[in-house]
């Protein structure tokens, strides 16, 4: 029953978004009042009709009702109530009706709160928010149906993936999609303002606060995506550059370019052309992306169907959507001419320089991820693109733009002269390179990794905080004078700051991590102890245990630093029944200046593999991430963009 | 990041790759290893270094990287042997070769042609520089200012 009305609501929805794309940008066109504001309230009875059908599919995971084909192949009666409902998405069917439900969400929020927008551009965003709905929703309802009832129902399901069920994989997906999905905001924008044929101040008000929203939520869907692979595959890795990684990461640093490039077209009316440019790379990015996650083209993993149909299916959304929006670009973007001049020594070139890293970095990844696939289909030749090639290729990019951030934040609009400008900056340069040169001198053995990488974090965050400084100008009012203009700084300058500097933490927890990660790998009998860079750590020996849908062995490590007790590190290996397979959860004792991490492996005689690792500072890398995305909620709150529900309600 | 769960479901077994018997005693020699492992692949699986995997083929040539080691090779002697054997397709980082001459060369050429246009467009003198405001404009800014 639920099933079949979860169904039916998509095929409502689905009407639904037909009329939605088609009424209001004809009306937009022909100046039909009505017809354009019919686009609101379809767009919120999209949703709504979406966001029912979803909360039937998850009432039919909740109730494990195993006659719904999808539930009883990613469920099971005694899984814990989290991974019920975290199993609506954690399969490819589910995971596509909530990419839709975000979509429609977003378009609901624009009806809602866009009573401020023009209603020619709002009718025409809506429109297009609509045509990439249907094409999802036909996506949906033709190949790729959660609701299929199945004829002779299992007495149980089949259970979810035991590597997803996990607290921070339950939350990765639907924080990836809000970014993902997000970018088709800031697309839909772009390409309406491509059909009306201007781009202004107001325009990039009205995209900033979606592309802070889909920048956030990928920051934060990635980050706990890595903080998972990291405690839960068995060594500590964080980041393994695999092309479903890379999939999420392309429109991340795309949105970051984006960001910067929305804030020279409000303040400077330029680069107009180059940000509907990136808004509509942006969202091909993250098409590109649901390719290669969906299609199984490049192999992964994560690949939910390796489904020829459906792969077809994407590319021909991705191309009309990409094709389409591109060369109604290449028609239209001449109409977008920017006409305030820079220097070359700006604030504006310094955003041009950082908006070239962050677009050639994912050119790079891009090319990477995709060589394979080229390789083998133009050239016969099978071969490999992984981690190695991407630490190179890539990272000198990302250094070269932690150089010039904070030079480049500092810059005045439109014309400076670089040394009177940048003076400020002169103690920061000193220290960072000091600090530098004190770990090179310190350190024994040859990585570079760590006087470079701590140098830059100290460059970065630094320079950040004088940036703070000079704006307030505390050296000339004073303290408390200077923490009252603090206070009245605008939200978006303060979130700049507070994004850069996560970013100068994120390096410094990379750089630490990769430098000076100390290991051991041993087979450990009962009472071994063993030290570790100065950590002492002791065997006490593996028990059974029982958890709700799996076994476990779990182990016992007790840590100790000069003899002195710290903790009992608790490493598991579980095995899930259902499915038939093991996982791993790592025993991990965090302190903001290490990570004590303990993997248990099999047993070997008498005693057991044990891998024990002290991981310095390596909580920072997330720290970073998080404090990067409070700068985002940071500025999202500034006043000027919630300048139209504020007159709302003065009204 | 997930790319391991096929090597999990086929292999059976915790991602648990280098094996306590398999490290060298001379710490020097072991750290090569690790080095030379990191390039090198596990056939088998999916994009994922031969140290970090535990596939049966990943061990033979974890062993087989540290009995060249010991016999003397080089890193990059290491390495021929295997790419000899296997073929490039164990390689994680590409050969720097014609063939991947535009996987190599995108980066840098990207950013010089990004940094010739980028460099063009700020030193545009053609686009209109705003002009001074007229003494009719500049009188009401300073009315509009005094109020």
């Amino acid at each position: 029953m639920f099933a079949e009305l979860g169904h039916l609501a998509v095929v409502i929805a689905f009407a639904i978004a037909i009329l939605q794309s088609i009424v209001p940008m004809i009306g937009a066109s022909r100046g039909y009042a009505g017809w354009m504001d019919s686009a609101t309230p379809a767009a919120i009875a999209q949703f709504l009709a979406i966001l029912f059908a979803f909360a039937m599919l998850t009432i039919s995971f909740v109730t494990s009702d195993f006659s719904v084909k999808l539930v009883a192949s990613n469920s099971h009666s005694l899984k814990p109530m989290l991974y019920k409902v975290s199993g609506v998405w954690g399969n490819h069917e589910g995971s596509m009706l909530l990419w839709i439900l975000i979509l429609a969400f977003y378009g609901a929020l624009v009806a809602f709160f866009g009573a401020k927008l023009p209603i020619v551009l709002r009718a025409r965003v809506l429109s297009i928010q609509a045509m990439i709905g249907v094409a999802f929703l036909a996506f949906l309802l033709f190949t790729s149906n959660p609701f299929e009832r199945l004829e002779f129902p299992p007495i149980d399901g089949n259970d979810l993936n035991p590597l997803l069920q996990d607290p921070g994989l339950a939350f990765h997906p639907p924080f990836l999609y809000l970014g993902y999905v997000g970018l088709s905001m800031t697309f839909s924008f772009a390409v309406a303002a491509l059909i009306q044929g201007s781009v202004d101040a107001a325009w990039a008000r009205w995209v900033r606060p979606w592309a802070l929203l889909a920048w956030i939520t990928l920051t934060i869907g990635i980050a706990l995506g890595s903080w998972w692979a990291y405690y839960e595959l068995g060594w500590g890795g964080w980041w393994f550059w695999d092309p479903v990684e890379n999939a999420s990461f392309m429109p991340w640093l795309i949105s970051v370019a984006l960001l910067h490039s929305a804030i020279v077209v409000e303040k400077r009316e330029t680069l107009k052309s180059w940000t509907v440019l990136l808004a509509i790379l942006g969202f091909s990015f993250s098409l590109i992306g649901t390719f290669i996650v969906r299609s199984g083209v490049i192999t992964s993993v994560h690949a939910f169907a390796n489904d020829p149909e459906r792969g077809v299916f994407i590319l021909a959304i991705l191309t009309v959507a990409i094709g389409g929006a591109l060369t109604l670009y290449a028609v239209r973007s001449n109409a977008l001419r920017s006409n305030s001049a820079f220097s070359v020594v700006s604030r504006e070139s310094g955003l041009v320089l950082n908006n070239l890293l962050l677009v050639v970095a994912t050119m790079v990844v891009f090319i990477g991820t995709i060589w394979p696939l080229v390789a083998e289909l133009v050239m016969g030749r099978k071969l490999s693109v992984g981690a190695p090639f991407f630490d190179l290729a890539f990272t000198p990019f990302m250094i070269v733009l932690a150089i010039a951030l904070p030079m480049g934040a500092i810059l005045p609009w439109k014309r400076a002269k670089f040394r009177k400008s940048t003076k400020p900056l002169m103690g920061t340069l000193v220290l960072s390179l000091a600090i530098g040169l004190l770990i090179w001198s310190l350190q024994t053995g040859g990585r570079m990794m760590a006087p470079i990488g701590l140098a830059l974090a100290a460059w970065v965050i630094l320079g950040a905080l004088v940036d703070l400084g000079t704006r307030t100008r505390i050296r000339q009012v004073g303290i408390s004078a200077g923490l009252r203009r603090l206070r009245n700084l605008p939200r978006a300058d303060m979130g700049k700051t507070v994004a850069h500097i996560g970013m100068g933490l994120t390096i410094f927890g990379i750089a630490a991590i990769t430098a000076w990660e100390a290991e051991d790998i041993r087979v450990a009998n009962i009472g071994e102890r063993f030290d570790v860079s100065g950590y002492t750590f002791q065997f006490d020996g593996v028990e059974k245990q029982n958890g709700k849908n799996y076994t476990a062995d779990v182990g016992a490590i007790s840590a100790f630093v000069d003899d002195k007790f710290i903790a009992v590190l608790k490493p598991e290996k579980r095995f899930y029944p259902v499915q038939r397979m093991p996982t791993t959860e790592a025993g991990i004792h965090s302190r903001l200046h290490r990570d004590l991490y303990v993997a248990l492996g099999d047993q070997q005689g008498d005693g057991w593999t044990v891998r024990t690792y002290v991981k310095p500072f390596a909580v920072w890398i997330w720290i970073g991430s998080m404090v990067m995305a409070l700068g985002g909620i940071l500025s999202m709150t500034d006043r000027r963009l919630r300048i139209a529900t504020s007159q709302r309600k003065a009204t | 990041m997930l790319r391991m769960i096929l090597c999990l479901l086929f292999l059976g077994g915790a991602a648990f790759a280098v094996e306590p018997d398999e490290v060298l005693s001379d710490p020097v020699l072991e750290e090569r290893a690790r080095e030379v492992s990191k390039d090198l692949r596990c056939l088998v699986c999916r994009n994922e270094n031969i140290d970090s995997s535990n596939a049966g083929i990943a061990k033979d040539l974890r062993i087989l990287v540290r009995e060249r080691l010991t016999a003397g090779d080089s890193n990059d002697q290491v390495i021929d042997f295997v790419v000899d054997r296997y073929g490039e397709f164990v390689l994680l980082k590409p050969r720097v070769s014609f063939q991947n001459i535009l996987l190599w060369a995108a980066g840098p050429f990207l950013l010089l042609i990004g940094g010739i246009i980028g460099w063009r467009f700020s030193n545009n003198k053609k686009r209109t520089e705003p002009e001074d405001l007229s003494p009719d404009e500049a009188a009401r800014l300073k009315d509009i200012l005094d109020q």
